[in-house]
């Protein structure tokens, strides 16, 4: 294996904020160093000096469970030192602004931020402010580019190869960050990208991307290669959106009748947390086609090798 | 920049005289005695006068903006009448009129005569518009007729658009009785769903919460049908969409009662400005697409637009410095509107600069019923002289507003004031002058 703590090529752009104009040698780049990382999660002691003085904030402004966890375990493993700040308890419902507050953190001397954050557009809001790395963990329905890019890796881990492949992105569509980031890549990739779900959740405009739309789900399995399943929302449920849970997992939940009725064996993610009997079935998540706990453990191997990318080799050498 | 007293005696020497009224344009000079015009064309001047020379530059009417926020009362942290009446000399204009969702509202004869009163001593014509619903809630109606002899010139609840049907046809009708036009923001809260952008290709790939164009065209389709039904006057504001101009070119066959305007920054940029989520972006309505903006350029050539308005929107750093969904929404126009619509409509559609002066002057002076014809002898001086080929970038730091929420800083203007003349005032651009 490549040793990780080799520097490798700088990433293009100084920041991850998001994958529309990604380039592609770039995410190959972040996926073949993942592969390197994941090795390390192998090992008896998962833990290599990559990071070792590397000062990184956690800024989660909206709950989050596996992302939060994912990226402080990728930074643990990669020696960082790290803080988190979590928005409830935040001085932003203070009345402080978005901006004293970034400004003010950066001030105690930091290399990078993570940022989840309920509102498009808020990653690269942060670098008006402040110097360091932002990786954007989450914006609004804007982008999720680590949960894209750690879709990619357990694609390419299973395929093993990203052009061409046929994968179908399923659920509410309007209002997924993991969709739209999952679209730029993979596009950026060759792969092929089809969305199906309720037709008032997929905004039309999306085919300039060049993605095909369907709405219905057997079209989209008979087509996919995989499907990337999305939560839908509970919280949307009855605001004319999607009218009941029945009818949505009537229309579109995965269900293993579903599947049976195509021939091909086809890959199951779910970006999670997945609501079991909703948009998958408890039997379709737990079965040998999904992929959906690979992806949970290539997640921390794609943050360490983009953390590593973004923020490493700066103390070896002296410079950045 | 400097303003100063106006002489007793001023002459404008060998100008483009650009006479919007009258469709005229010839050179010559203009003699200013007391405040007044005193003479207009080959003026031999004896005794002692104060002389401007205005070869090579146009020297046409003061404009006219139907549309502004001065913030006064309540937010003087944005603007203030006087900072905004040195705003608006600064971009030509000499006569304007103020929106009322301030705080409190112009929604009372008390607070009509508090902008009347206090704009008195300020080098440019105020007049404030008074709130259709009292507190600008959409229920009940304010006290029109008081508020126009106080001098309100116009009603609207500009910013809070009227939702309810009734109280918009009632405030039709009622406005029959002080015969001026009612002014509604057209957006149907419903179909704007919160919206923060226009919907379409960008929102999509930003996940902004779009705005609909229909939210914007079903609301003036409502507002035309009231308005016809009612024989009341009706002025569309900030038109954004193809849609709606659809429904205003319509009604025009028809009804000479309704008119329109058009922002400049609905006229300069198209939605892809949103892809780096400047919030100096973020106006109501949303700037649109491309195929919008050249609908609203056609309509602005045809006569569907009548005139010019600028939307001037202070708004502090803090409030535009924040996440997307939380900055306010508009920005500030009054200063960079000619060397937009100038470089939009003239350099670049091809129209005759006497045309778009027009939009700028008689044209928003005959929907408010505002004297049109400014160039004659013993009127009362409004005008503006400008260096219409003057290339220049728009820069924060000679912004005259108390606010600079501009997304045109860094752009290139075409064709800047360089005198604005107005009550007892002379307002001039050094800079411009000397280039």
């Amino acid at each position: 294996m490549r040793n990780p703590d080799k520097k490798l090529n700088m990433l293009k752009n100084k920041h991850l904020l998001g994958l529309k104009g990604y380039p592609a040698k770039d995410l190959q780049t972040i996926i073949d160093t993942a592969y390197n990382f994941k090795t390390v999660l192998d090992r008896p002691i998962k833990k290599v000096p990559s990071l070792q003085g590397v000062t990184i904030v956690n800024l989660f402004f909206e709950n989050s469970t596996r992302t939060k966890i994912s990226f402080e375990l990728a930074q643990k493993r990669l020696s960082a030192d790290t803080v988190n700040f979590s928005a409830s308890s935040s001085s932003l419902t203070k009345g402080e602004s978005f901006k004293d507050t970034a400004q003010n953190i950066e001030a105690m001397k930091i290399d990078a931020v993570v940022m989840r954050h309920p509102t498009p557009g808020a990653a690269n809001h942060l670098t008006n402010f402040i110097d360091s790395v932002v990786i954007n963990a989450g914006d609004g329905t804007h982008e999720h580019p680590t949960q894209a890019i750690l879709d990619m890796m357990s694609l390419h881990e299973k395929f093993g190869k990203l052009k061409g492949l046929k994968v179908a992105i399923v659920g509410d569509i309007l209002h997924s960050r993991v969709a739209l980031s999952n679209i730029y890549g993979l596009i950026t990739m060759g792969a092929e990208v089809m969305l199906c779900g309720p037709s008032n959740l997929i905004p039309v405009q999306l085919k300039e991307l060049g993605v095909k739309i369907s709405y219905k789900i057997n079209e989209a399995l008979e087509w996919a290669d995989a499907i990337n399943v999305l939560r839908i929302q509970r919280e949307r449920m009855g605001k004319s959106l999607v009218p009941s849970i029945r009818e949505y997992r009537e229309m579109f939940g995965i269900t293993s009748k579903k599947l049976s009725q195509h021939k091909k064996e086809i890959v199951v993610m779910h970006p999670g947390p997945m609501n079991r009997g909703v948009e998958i079935d408890g039997d379709v998540a737990d079965g040998d086609q999904a992929l959906i706990l690979d992806q949970v453990l290539n997640g921390v191997a794609s943050r360490m090798s983009i953390l590593f990318l973004l923020c490493g080799g700066k103390n070896s050498n002296g410079e950045n | 920049m400097s303003l100063q007293k106006l002489n007793s005696r001023v002459a404008l020497q060998n100008g483009s005289l650009l006479d919007p009224y009258n469709g005229e344009i010839y050179s010559g000079d203009i003699l200013i005695e007391d405040g007044k015009i005193s003479q207009i064309g080959k003026i031999s001047f004896e005794g002692k006068v104060e002389k401007i020379d205005c070869s090579g530059k146009v020297v046409t009417h003061g404009f006219c903006d139907l549309h502004v926020h001065f913030r006064e009362p309540g937010r003087e942290d944005k603007e203030t009448l006087e900072t905004g009446a040195i705003a608006a000399l600064a971009g030509g204009f000499t006569r304007v009129c103020v929106m009322p969702n301030t705080n409190p509202p112009l929604d009372t004869p008390e607070a009509i005569n508090f902008i009347i009163k206090k704009s008195e001593t300020l080098p440019v014509y105020i007049h404030p518009i008074g709130a259709v619903s009292k507190n600008q809630d959409g229920r009940d109606l304010t006290e029109m007729a008081l508020m126009k002899k106080q001098g309100a010139v116009a009603f609207s609840d500009d910013g809070l658009p009227i939702q309810d049907g009734s109280l918009m046809r009632t405030a039709l009708e009622y406005s029959k009785l002080v015969e001026v036009p009612i002014i509604n923001h057209a957006e149907d809260e419903c179909l704007r769903a919160g919206g923060l952008m226009n919907e379409g290709k960008v929102s999509s790939q930003l996940g902004l919460d779009g705005n609909i164009d229909l939210a914007e065209s079903v609301m003036v389709h409502r507002d035309i049908e009231l308005a016809s039904y009612t024989k009341a006057k009706l002025h569309v504001p900030h038109v954004s969409s193809s849609k709606a101009l659809d429904h205003i070119r319509n009604i025009k066959l028809s009804n000479n009662k309704i008119s329109a305007e058009v922002t400049p920054h609905h006229l300069f940029f198209n939605e892809e400005a949103l892809l780096t989520f400047n919030t100096n972006f973020k106006v109501g309505p949303p700037i649109r697409s491309e195929k919008d903006r050249l609908d609203l350029i056609d309509a602005v050539k045809d006569g569907t637009i009548d005139c010019i308005a600028t939307d001037h929107a202070p708004h502090t750093i803090e409030d535009k410095e924040t996440t997307f969904d939380l900055a306010t929404f508009g920005m500030i126009g009054l200063e960079s509107c000619f060397g937009v619509v100038n470089r939009v409509l003239v350099e670049e559609s091809g129209m005759d600069l006497i045309d778009v002066i027009k939009l700028l002057t008689c044209n928003p002076r005959k929907i408010m019923g505002f004297e049109e014809n400014l160039f004659k002898i013993g009127a009362e001086v409004e005008l503006t002289v400008i260096d219409p080929n003057l290339e220049y970038i728009f820069k924060k730091e000679n912004i005259k507003s108390r606010s600079v929420n501009s997304p045109y800083i860094g752009e290139t203007m075409i064709g800047k004031i360089n005198y604005t003349i107005s009550k007892d005032k002379l307002y001039r651009d050094v800079d411009a002058i000397n280039k």
